[in-house]
Order: C-alpha cells, then structure tokens, then sequence
C-alpha cells in the first residue's frame, strides 16, 4: 500500500533526500522531538487534568512549546505572535472566563462528562488513522532548512503586505465585527438577567 | 528535518484536543481543546509551507499567511465564545455542557392506547380546576 | 289499444302507482288512498280485457330487444298464454282486494304509504314475472318480490320477530335463488336464448344437455320462492308481517311465483325424470308435514301459513306428475279463499284482540261480533277442506286426479312411482287439511267462556272485500272447471269419481274426527283459564295484531305454540304436538346444521383477525416504536454525544475513502 500516491501533491516533486534516515537524527530534528514530547504531554495534561486552572496553565506550556516548534521550523515571526496573541491573551481570557464562571479551585470530580470513554474511542480511532496516513504519506519527505529562514519578519512583511493584503483587510473587519459581538453578547445577557430572573431562574433549574 | 516529525505532532497534538472537547464537561475547556486542535493545523500550516517554500520555491507563503489568520480568528473566536459562556453560566448558573440539554427528546410520551382514556380524564381535570 | 299495449300496461302501472306513492306519499296524504287502489284495479280491469282477448287461443308473444348484452341476448319479451292471461287476473284481483281492505285495515297506520306503494311494487313485480317471455326479466320481477316480501314483513320492525322474520325471509329465499341464477344461466346456455319460447322450443328438439342439473338447480329458487320443503321455514315466521302482506304474499305474489315458473318451464322438468320424482317427494313432505304442524300451531296466522305451505305441495304434487293445468287451476282457486282466509283472519284478530287460538276458544259469542268475517271463513274453510262444492273441491280433486292418471302408468311425462307419492300425499293431506280446518274453526267461533269485547263495527272497506272474495271461494271451482281446459294444455280437470270419493270421505273423517276430540276436550277451557291476549282494543286493526304477535311470546313463551289442554290437536297429534307446533324443529336443526358452524367460523374468523392478523399489525407498528423509543433514547441533548458520533463516522467515512482510494 502506497498512501503517497495517494495523497500526491502536485509541485511537490519526491525529493531525493532517502539518505536521511529516522535513526541518524540532526540536531534541529531532537530538539523538534523533545520539544515535541513536552508540547503533547502538556496537551495531554490540559485535557485530562482535573484541576481547572491548571488546564489553563499547562495549556501556556503547549502553546509555548508550538512556538518553540515554529521557531525550529524558521518562522520565527509566527511564534512571537504565537507567543503574543495565545501565550498573552488568549489564555488569559480564558482565565478570566474561568474565574467570571466561578470555576473551582482545586481538584473537581467531575470535570469530564459521562461521554469520556466514547471520546477517547473517537480520539484513538482519529490518531492512529491520522498517524497512520501521514506517515506513510510523508516518511520520505525532507525538510531543507538550511539557507535563508522561510518566516523572518522581513519575508513574512513581503508576502503578507505583497500577497495577502486584501484578506488581511477582511480581517480586520472580522476581528471588529467580533469585538461588537461579544460585547453585544455580554450586554445582552446581562440585561436580561436583570429583567426577567424568574424566568432565567426557572429555566436554570431545569 | 524530516517533515513526518511536524506532521505526527500534528495529528496527535490535533487528537488530543479532538478528545478534550467530547470529553471535557466544562465549556471553558472545551475551548481551551478547540485551541489545541487550532494550533495543530497550524503547526501543520507552517511546517508544510516551510517544506514547500523549499522544495518548490513557492514564495506566496500560504501557510504562513493563513497562519496568521488563523490565530487572529481563533482570537476572536476565543472572545465569542467566551461571551457566550458567560451569557450561558449567567442564564443557567452552569457552565457544564452536558447540562445543556434543551434539545433533548422529553419523556416518553404515552401512546395511542393510553392516551384514548387519558386525554379526556386530563381535560375533565382541567375543566374543573 | 293492441292487446300487447295492454299487458305492457299491466305491470306498468301499479309499478307507477308505487313510485308516486312513494314520491307524493309524504307531501300529499290524501292521494295515498287513491294512488294504493286504483293502479291495481286498473291493472285488473286491463288483464281481464288482456285474458279475454286472449282468449285461451294462441300464446301472444312481443319482444324487443333494448341493447346487445353479449353472447346470450336478453329481451323485453311477452308471453302470454292462458296461463299467464288467467294467473294475471288472479294477482291482479287479490292485489286489489288487499289494498281497498289495508285502507281499513291499516288507516291508522303512520308508515301506510310507503306500505301501499310497496303492495303496489310487490303486485307489479309478481305481474312482470307472469307476463314476462324473457327469463332475466323474469328474474328481475322475482328478485323485487324478495325485496318487497323483506319490507313488507318487516312493517313492524319496532318488534324483534318481525325484524327477525323479514331478515329470515330474504335470506332463505336468496339461499334458494343462488342456485336458480345458477340454473337460469344454463338454460340459458344450453338453449342459446332466454327467452321462454326458445328455451320450450330447445327442450322439444333435445337441445337441453344437462336437464336434471338444470332442473334441480332451478327447484331450489322455486322452493325457496314458495315455500316447499326444505325452504319453507320462512313462510310461518313472515306472519309478523301485517295480515293483508299475508294475504298478498301467500295468495297471489311470491309463493305463486314459484309454482307458476315450474308450470311455464315444466317441458324442462319433464326432460329429467330425476327431478320430477325430486319434486313429487318434495310436494309430498311438504304436504304432509305442513298438516301436522298447521294442526298443532296457537297463532290463527300461522295455522294458515302451514295450510299454504300445503296447498302450494299439492301445486308442486300436480306439477310432479307433469299436469300444469291441475296446479294453476289449484294456483287459481287457491289465491281466493287463502286471500279470504287471511283477510278474514285480520278481522277475527282485531275483534278478539288476540291471534291465540287458545285465548279465542275462552271467548264467547266471537262469531256474533263478526258475522261477515263468520260467514266468509266458513265458506273459505270449506274450500280449503275442499268439501264440494265449493272451489277448492274442483282443484285439489283435479291435482289428485291427475296423480291418479299417472299412478296407472298411462303418461311419459312422470314416473309412476311420482303420481304415487303424489296421491298417497294428497290423501293423508286431504285428512289433515280437514282436521284442521275444522279445528281453527270451533276454537275460533265455538269459544265458550267470557263474552267477547264489542270493537264495534268492523270497516266496510274490510268486510266487503271478504265479500268479494267469498264469491269465487264458492263457486269459482264449480264453474269454471269445464272451461278452463281450454285455457290451459286441454287436459280434462273433471274430478274422478274414485279421488273424489276417497279425498272428501276422508276429509269428512279428518273433521269429524276434530269434531270429536274438541267435544271432549273442550269441557276443559273452563278449568284451566289461559292468559288471554291484551291490546288496545280500540287501535285500528294493524296495531291490534302488531300488539299481539308481540306478546303471544311473553304470554305462552313459545310464538307459535300455546299449552293448551282444551286444545283438540292434544288428543289427535299426541307426544308430536309439540314438535308440530315447532315446525318438527326443522330451524333448530338449521341451526344446528348451519346457523352454529358458521357462526362458529365467524368466531374463528374474528379470532383469527383479532389475535393473529391484528398482532402481526400491532407487532408491525410496536417494532417501529420499539425503533423509535431506541432512537429516542439516542436523542440525549448532549452535544458531546452527538458531535462524538459524527466524529466517529467521519472517521470511519475517511478510512473507507482512504481504502477504496488506494485500493486496498
């Protein structure tokens, strides 16, 4: 069974590189794999953890950890944003949003739902079929690191404000148009609550 | 480097958010899960444009650019989403996602043997109420 | 107008008169009168003129046919002949008599004018099948009837027998005319017409190929139709009828039907001589069963219903023994005084205000109330008996003279053995036909006890008609027994000296044989008071007999049976009278034969669909809810839940892709 030709990509010649072998790894590829196995197991960590804020924390490691991996990979403008926007404020949000639902400190029994066994079959079944074809699609392919970095500011600056200037605009109206929405979301909910609680009081005890 | 090792941590790192979120009770962290699973397509996105950007000499940079874009939309996400969980735990003082079960399909209703005598005993009882 | 315009009209027109009885009957009560009469008294005053122009001569024959209907042609076909000419003139005359008397009898009555225009539908229908020359029209006429008779003894039908016995009649004559369609259809088939000529025609040429099948096929209908054993059991229950439906059903309409068809087709019978020894037994069990058990019933009604269950076995006796002219001469003589007997009847019930015989024998001075009535049954009952000179005699001498005839062998038509089952019948009928003749008439006018309630007067309209009727009960026979050979095949119907000799001696020892047992039984009506028969006795005549068949059941707890110790039939039947009045519990054993077998295939049957047929189907819809209560259950409201299972197919989905794409 050949997945690569199965998965072909069409300006991706087989580029002959065979003589890298798995067992005789550089540098660049053990640190990639540490980093790697301390990433997932942060993974790991975060969604198994009992201890809600603690999910959060050993999500910084993760995230951290995929910023490292993009700076191995020579995108380092990528992991600095990593570093900003996910490290920086996306897990703090989520702290907040933590604290704003009064989440417990400490050990919570039941922080995973009855569905854990059925999501667990699903997750395994998905990781090893995933696994599975792209290993098989992509065990010859080599990745040539040396020469100029590929993600330097500099070349990000050129292709995104050469290329991508349009979405980049779209973007931007996206991000606002969600700025208004959960503020919308928020006021809303808050007027409500304070207009009708018996009716929200009734249906919170359902 | 070989580009297996990015791709394997990928699709676990994927996996393991896929899991958080079917199994995860509370709603924050299924959308710390939502995350993972986001920053393994990224990792994805990168590590196969730096391969391309190589092997090809492709110089548009896709997968940087919509590396970029996705961070900035899982940012925004992030903020709906948590707005909409605190609007849920405001309204039903409960964060936890299988207590959200609106949509659930209620008690068995009676069937059509019972519901001959049942129904007018039932208006009669209201009637005199 | 040509004689043909004439007898269309004959049929026509009481057909008419029904249809605006029933149009008008509501709207405009006082032209029900007039529409219920005049239509069949001009239909009489037409046949007689159709019969005298006929004249005995030449059959005329008309047809036309209306439209192409396949292989066999059915036609409006006339056939008349003296037989038909003569029998018309009878229905005709007995249908008037009944509806001038149902105006008296019935003026009180609120459902009179659809009852009327019903009389008026059953006198056309029994006129088409008597002129009808084409068998399906025949048919037509013959099935209206048995909607009519269902109607017409069902006019109580607030009272359960009568519901009961209109349903009885309908149904045993239709399980009689199934096999007749059945039997109307081969002869048609084997003859290649159906019309009536063509069908004789076939049956002189030989062409008829099955003719004992045809002709037993065919008796069925005829004795469903009238009466003859094993068919006969509707006849006695359709008394809860009203007494002139009585009148019409047994005199002229509907059990004249079926001895008439046997007389117009008997060439066809006469090709089997299976079928007539058949119908020779038949007349003969009919006879002398139905004078056993006319002799032992309370109910005057049903004791004349047996008597014409009799009379029409001596009909089928002739015709057993190939001498039409002989049964529709006792046809003829017979419609007139079974027409007064029961009109009569009708008025002798609404004077005593009871059909018990039993309650009338207590009841003194009932023949001073109602000496018309008195008077005109004695002359009917002398006729019946037929003690000369009256009608009766002349008919019923001429079936035993033509059985007689045949005895000796000198006839190809019928076995001998069939006049002697014939004669031999016809005697010991003779007997019994006396006997209880003579015992309704002292239970019913010599009646010792209390003196009888005074209703006043009975309606002119009623007691003339039994007036009218009376004539041709006493004369009809004598007079007419020279000419009528002519009218009919020229066989002579003169009385033998030896027939007539034995059939009035012995009608002479059945009477003073009855005579004698009620002399000594009659002392013991004092002793032993019998629960006379209320009713208001001031309703007119067809409330009072409603009222009475309604509690002779509750009264004596048997409809046609009274234990009467004062009765004479306790003395002359001995242990049979009790099985006699029941009919020798021919009903039970249909019952038990029929009735209980298919109602038990009818519980089987329910079984069946209830618990077998409805649990597949119920089965078939619990399988789904079962589905459904499952796929319910699916339904939690989680959302992990779901979102895992779409996962998890789109995992399954990827690698089934991944496999057919590398082809694995």
């Amino acid at each position: 069974m050949n997945l690569a030709a199965a998965v072909h990509l069409a300006s991706a010649p087989p580029v002959p590189h065979a003589q890298h072998g798995f067992l005789s790894p550089t540098g660049v590829e053990i640190a990639f794999l540490l980093v790697g196995l301390v990433t997932l197991g942060a993974a790991l960590v975060t969604v198994t953890t009992r201890q809600l804020v603690h999910a959060a924390l050993w999500l910084v490691v993760a995230l951290g950890g995929l910023a490292v991996e993009y700076l191995l990979l020579t995108a380092e403008f990528i992991a600095w944003v990593q570093v900003l926007i996910y490290v920086g404020s996306v897990v703090v949000l989520l702290l907040f949003g933590l604290m704003l639902t009064k989440a417990p400190i400490g050990r919570s029994p039941d922080a995973d739902s009855g569905n854990r066994w059925a999501a667990l079959a699903v997750a395994v079944a998905a990781a090893v079929a995933l696994v599975w074809v792209v290993v098989d699609a992509f065990r010859t392919t080599w990745i040539d690191l040396d020469g100029p970095a590929a993600g330097t500011t500099e070349v990000t600056g050129t292709f995104l404000f050469r290329h991508w200037v349009l979405p980049f605009e779209a973007l931007s109206v996206l991000l606002l148009a969600a700025l208004v929405g959960a503020i919308v979301l928020s006021r809303k909910a808050r007027a409500d609550a304070d207009t009708t609680p018996a009716v929200h009081g009734k249906e919170g005890a359902r | 480097m070989h580009l297996a090792y990015p791709a394997v941590l990928s699709a676990l790192l994927f996996c393991t958010g896929l899991y958080g979120v079917l199994a995860r009770r509370n709603a924050i962290l299924v959308l710390m899960s939502v995350e993972l699973m986001l920053n393994a397509v990224n990792l994805n996105l990168v590590a196969f444009d730096v391969w391309l950007s190589r092997a090809a000499e492709e110089t548009l940079h896709s997968g940087q650019a919509l590396t970029l874009f996705t961070i900035a939309i899982a940012a925004a996400e992030i903020g709906i989403g948590l707005a909409i969980v605190l609007a849920v735990h405001r309204n039903r003082g409960t964060s936890d996602i299988d207590k959200l079960r609106d949509t659930a399909e209620g008690p068995e209703p009676e069937g059509p043997d019972a519901e001959g005598p049942g129904t007018p005993a039932a208006e009669k009882a209201e009637a005199s109420a | 107008m040509t004689t043909t315009t004439l007898a269309v009209l004959v049929p026509l027109l009481p057909f008419l008169g029904a249809a605006a009885g029933l149009l008008l009957g509501r709207t405009e009560p006082r032209f029900v009168r007039p529409l219920a009469v005049l239509p069949p008294l001009a239909s009489l005053v037409l046949a007689a003129l159709v019969a005298a122009r006929q004249g005995g001569g030449p059959a005329i024959d008309a047809h036309t046919e209306l439209t192409p209907t396949g292989s066999v042609p059915i036609e409006l076909a006339l056939h008349i002949d003296g037989f038909a000419a003569l029998v018309a003139v009878l229905v005709a005359f007995v249908a008037t008599c009944v509806q001038i008397y149902s105006t008296g009898y019935l003026r009180e009555d609120p459902r009179y004018p659809s009852y009327a225009a019903l009389v008026s539908l059953f006198t056309s229908a029994m006129l088409l099948v008597v002129y009808s020359g084409d068998l399906i029209v025949l048919l037509v006429g013959w099935e209206v009837m048995g909607i009519c008779s269902y109607f017409l003894v069902g006019h109580y039908w607030e009272t359960p027998e009568a519901r009961a016995a209109s349903l009885k009649a309908f149904l045993v004559t239709k399980l009689g005319d199934v096999p007749f369609l059945i039997g109307l259809f081969a002869l048609a088939t084997d003859a290649g017409s159906f019309r009536i000529t063509r069908v004789l025609g076939a049956v002189a040429s030989g062409g008829i190929d099955h003719p004992t099948l045809i002709a037993l096929l065919l008796l069925a209908g005829v004795a469903g139709k009238s009466a003859q054993f094993p068919l006969h059991t509707w006849l006695p229950d359709a008394m809860a009828g009203p007494t002139p439906v009585s009148a019409l059903i047994h005199a002229a309409t509907m059990v004249a039907a079926g001895v008439y068809f046997i007389a117009r087709l008997l060439p066809v019978f006469e090709a089997s001589q299976a079928a007539m020894t058949v119908l020779a037994v038949m007349a003969a069990v009919t006879m002398a069963g139905s004078g056993l058990a006319a002799l032992a019933q309370d109910d005057i009604k049903r004791v004349l219903a047996y008597s014409t269950i009799g009379q029409l076995g001596y009909m089928t006796g002739a015709l057993a023994v190939g001498d039409r002219g002989a049964a529709v001469f006792h046809l003829l003589s017979h419609g007139a005084f079974k027409a007064l007997l029961f009109l009569a009847a009708g008025v002798i019930i609404h004077a005593a205000g009871t059909n018990s015989l039993a309650a009338m024998s207590r009841m003194h001075g009932l023949r001073d109330r109602i000496p018309d009535a008195y008077w005109t049954m004695t002359v009917a009952l002398l006729a019946l008996a037929a003690i000369p000179p009256f009608s009766g005699f002349f008919s019923k001498e001429s079936v035993l003279g033509a059985a007689e005839h045949v005895t000796t062998g000198h006839t190809e038509h019928a076995p001998g053995a069939a006049g002697w089952i014939v004669l031999v019948a016809g005697l010991l009928t003779a007997l019994l036909t006396a006997a209880y003749a003579t015992r309704l008439w002292l239970l019913a006018f010599r009646g010792r006890g209390t003196e009888a309630p005074d209703h006043g007067r009975q309606p002119l309209t009623m007691t003339v008609v039994l007036w009218v009727l009376a004539v041709p009960s006493l004369a009809f026979g004598g007079l007419a027994y020279r000419s009528l050979p002519g009218w009919f095949d020229g066989r002579d119907l003169t009385p033998t000296l030896l027939t007539s000799i034995l059939g009035t001696g012995l009608a002479l020892v059945g009477g003073l044989l009855t005579y004698g047992a009620w002399q000594r039984t009659t002392a013991l009506a004092a002793r032993t008071p019998l629960g006379a028969v209320a009713a208001h006795p001031e309703g007119d005549a067809g409330l009072v007999e409603a009222e009475a068949i309604a509690t002779h059941q509750p009264a004596y707890g048997d409809i046609a049976y009274a234990p009467d110790p004062a009765d004479p039939a306790r003395l002359l039947l001995g242990p049979l009278r009790r099985p006699a009045a029941a009919g020798f519990h021919l009903d039970a054993v249909y019952a038990a034969l029929f009735v209980r077998p298919v109602q038990a295939g009818a519980s089987l049957v329910r079984f069946l669909d209830r618990e077998v047929v409805d649990t597949y189907v119920r089965a078939a819809a619990a399988a789904p809810r079962l589905l459904g209560a499952a796929v319910r259950r699916a339904q939690t409201g989680n959302v992990q839940t779901y979102v895992s299972a779409l996962l998890a197919g789109t995992v399954v989905l990827a690698v089934a892709v991944l496999l057919v794409a590398t082809g694995a």
